[in-house]
């Protein structure tokens, strides 16, 4: 059984943070997520903030705005690393469906994610 | 014609595009950095995101110099993007007009001292932005078009 994947989300200002909050009240603490902040870094500064989140383990990372420092750097540090891959367009469905498939492979989860998060944006119908 | 002339460590990112960008309705953005310039997969990179309507143009410090007068005289609003101090101050030469450097966000490293929250300088930038200054270009700090600016003064 090889290990669940981990994630990270990497978001402006306090939203990583934010979100992460609102996936533990839902979810509970299991999450396998932690959340990183592009607060007051350069593109170099976050990159090792992001890195850090990561710890040398494979992961998913969850990245709000494309064109965006998060997605951008996030983008930057997965080149050439097989173990990481990047989204954008982060929302709560995505994590919460997330946090309860960790046991998928990376390219699947990813593919997943980027599924979950479009089928919850909409609107609703009257 | 160039409407704004940005030091921004974070490049292209979502205060450009979105902060800056829409509520001055920019046609174009220089991005003005030799790394992104030699990297087909860098320029993809920053093209995210960055809507249709907005044409991105990538330079040398060199090829930026020698293109401003061009991008001056182009009828659309456009922003000139520096990733650091030296990059920028190495254009001024070739600003026409009356020459202003908004000072966007230059973050925290080693030598550097905090200015402002977005702000960090070493010794050295403080001293190249206060002489800019003092050879009569407005060098300000402002991260979104809609925080007050900071002369130069206040904070080098």
């Amino acid at each position: 059984m090889s290990e669940k994947l981990n994630g990270v989300i990497v978001a402006h200002t306090e939203l990583a943070e934010a979100l992460l909050a609102a996936v533990r009240a839902i979810a509970g603490d299991e999450t396998g997520l932690v959340a990183v902040s592009n607060r007051g870094s350069d593109l170099r500064a976050l990159m090792k903030r992001i890195d850090e989140a990561v710890g040398g383990r494979p992961a998913l990372i969850f990245t709000d705005m494309p064109g965006g420092s998060c997605a951008h750097t996030a983008a930057a540090l997965a080149r050439g690393r097989p173990e990481l891959r990047v989204v954008t367009g982060v929302n709560l469905a995505m994590l919460l469906d997330f946090v309860f498939h960790r046991e998928l492979p990376l390219e699947a989860a990813a593919e997943r994610a980027v599924q979950t998060g479009r089928v919850s944006v909409g609107a609703i119908a009257r | 014609m160039i409407v704004l002339y940005r030091i921004d460590d974070r490049l292209i990112h979502g205060q450009v595009v979105v902060g800056w960008g829409q509520r001055l309705g920019i046609g174009f953005i220089v991005l003005v950095n030799n790394e992104v310039r030699a990297s087909d997969w860098e320029q993809e990179i920053c093209r995210m995101g960055v809507p249709p309507s907005m044409e991105i143009i990538f330079a040398t410090g060199a090829e930026a110099a020698a293109r401003l007068p061009q991008w001056e005289q182009d009828r659309r609003g456009g922003i000139v993007l520096t990733g650091d101090v030296d990059t920028m101050a190495a254009l001024v030469p070739a600003m026409p007009g009356k020459k202003s450097i908004n000072v966007g966000g230059i973050h925290a490293r080693e030598g550097r001292t905090e200015r402002l929250r977005y702000v960090f300088l070493t010794p050295d930038e403080a001293a190249k932005l206060r002489s800019l200054a003092a050879e009569g270009v407005e060098v300000s700090a402002q991260d979104v078009p809609t925080a007050k600016p900071v002369p130069i003064a206040e904070l080098a």
